[in-house]
């Protein structure tokens, strides 16, 4: 009894604490397309960055972007610049910026938003071609824009 | 055509399923399609209605790998053509409470040649855009007392692959002017409209971005003088408007339905974005 009332207290603990540090995608504060503040308020890791960049589901970064650190992920795209040095040409405020509303950075590109939920022209649930309600669920997570914002630091040449 | 043929066919299709993602190559070929001995023309320069949107039209079949490629420039391996044979048997056959058979009115297949160089069309009585699915059900439906066939089912594609096929080689010719007019501009606006939460439109990845891959797709110019398409993926034809509603939805968009306002209007103005390219009858693409 007493082990479960801790236990309970240290989950409420930690979602008021995820609750407090997540930045919803409608309050994400842009400063010439860069984001400083951390979306999740948890470090990204790169490696789970590079499976978001890699799965068709997620990010699916490959389909539009190749680089020499991502050369082992099958057939990159074309239709985006390649990544080569992307960290040396952008901070880390930047980068964020970039994924999660290319279009505050460059303005009108194809590049996909990764972290906005409404004002899009005929929203789809997903990929099922049926209707989806705005606001939608943003593609990417808080922690998954962290997570590849981490993995691309390190696409430095 | 034989067992043996459609045997040969499927093999190929088999074999091809693993083959096409190793390809790599950047620019659409160079190279002619000749079928039998017929060169069917592939690039033309673009109309003036695109007012240089496009430099150069090239069709799909120049953007895919020299297995897919191949199996077009023969009869025999294309896959297609068995459609087209299966088309010929329903055009034969009666059907409907009318006891009639499209052959009834129609006589062979070739009364149809030029048509598909010319749809969609604006019908001057009744104001509709005419594709050939559209005229097909309409015959069906007030000439033969059958039921309409579904727009995207294999009923409808096998007419489409016949009727295709009896206009390949000729030069697409899709009027915009007079009561198209309104037609070519809606469909113009949805080309251009950056759908669904991806928010891209189709000049997005065909206009702006042919001849570069997006994962392992090399995107075309998305003419449409190719169709109906054998696709390897889906060993099956393709309409273009059950293109267009893949294509929608892969923006994470809700798409429109085939037969819709929207769709019938887009296929007018996209085949007319083909005007100078041949029809090719029945293509291959993976
Ligand atoms: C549909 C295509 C597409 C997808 C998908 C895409 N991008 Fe991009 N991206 C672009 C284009 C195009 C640009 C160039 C910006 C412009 O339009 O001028 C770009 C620019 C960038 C840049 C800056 C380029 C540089 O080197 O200076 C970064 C970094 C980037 N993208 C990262 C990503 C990441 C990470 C993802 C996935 C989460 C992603 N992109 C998904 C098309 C895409
Ligand atoms: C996200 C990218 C994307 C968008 C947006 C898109 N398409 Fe496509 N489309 C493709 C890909 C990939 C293919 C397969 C390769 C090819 O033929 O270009 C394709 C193929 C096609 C083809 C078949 C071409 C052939 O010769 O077989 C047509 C037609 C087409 N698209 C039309 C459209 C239309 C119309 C729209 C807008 C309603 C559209 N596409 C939007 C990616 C896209």
């Amino acid at each position: 009894m007493k082990r479960q009332f801790m236990l309970g207290m240290a989950i409420s603990a930690f979602s008021a604490g995820v609750a407090m540090a997540e930045v919803a995608p409608e309050t994400v504060a842009y400063t010439e397309g860069a984001v400083e503040q951390s979306l999740s308020g948890t470090p990204g890791n790169p490696e789970e960055g590079k499976k978001v960049f890699a799965t068709a589901g997620l990010g699916n970064c490959v389909a539009c972007h190749a680089a020499e650190i991502s050369k082992d992920i099958p057939f990159p795209g074309t239709v985006g610049p390649a990544l080569d040095g992307a960290a040396d040409r952008w901070s880390e405020a930047q980068l964020r910026g970039i994924v999660a509303n290319a279009k505050m950075t460059f303005d009108g590109t194809v590049m996909p938003s990764f972290y906005k939920t409404s004002g899009y022209i005929r929203p789809g649930d997903a990929y099922t071609g049926k209707a989806g309600t705005e606001p939608l669920p943003p593609i990417l997570t808080a922690q998954q824009i962290e997570d590849v914002v981490a993995y691309l630091m390190t696409f430095k040449e | 055509m034989t067992q043996r043929t459609i045997k040969t066919a499927l093999a190929a299709t088999a074999i091809l399923g693993f083959a096409f993602t190793g390809a790599a190559m950047a620019e659409p070929v160079d190279d002619a399609l000749v079928i039998d001995g017929t060169e069917i023309t592939i690039r033309a320069p673009a109309p003036a209605h695109l007012d240089g949107a496009l430099t150069e039209l090239i069709s799909g079949w120049a953007f895919r790998d020299t297995e897919t490629r191949a199996m077009q420039m023969d009869d025999f391996d294309n896959p297609g053509m068995i459609f087209v044979d299966r088309g010929l048997d329903a055009w034969n056959a009666v059907q409907g409470t009318e006891g009639k058979s499209c052959a009834s009115c129609h006589e062979g297949p070739e009364s149809m040649k030029g048509l598909r160089a010319v749809t969609p069309r604006v019908d001057e009585k009744t104001g509709k855009v005419m594709n050939i699915e559209a005229y097909v059900n309409d015959c069906r439906t007030t000439r033969m007392g059958a039921e309409a066939l579904n727009l995207r089912g294999s009923e409808m594609t096998d007419m489409l692959a016949l009727i295709s096929f009896q206009s390949r080689g000729e030069l697409v010719n899709v009027a915009i002017d007079g009561a198209a007019a309104p037609f070519y501009e809606k469909g113009k606006e949805i080309y251009y409209t950056r759908y669904g939460q991806l928010e891209l439109s189709c000049a997005s990845c065909h206009e702006d971005n042919y001849g570069n891959y997006i994962r392992s797709d090399h995107l075309s110019q998305g003419h449409i003088n190719g169709f109906p398409v054998y696709r390897l993926k889906d060993a099956g034809l393709v309409s273009p408007q059950s293109r267009f509603v893949g294509c929608v939805r892969d923006t994470r968009a809700e798409t429109f339905a085939a037969g819709s306002d929207e769709f019938n209007a887009l296929e007018l103005y996209v085949a007319a974005r083909g005007n100078g390219l041949a029809v090719e009858g029945v293509s291959v693409r993976h």
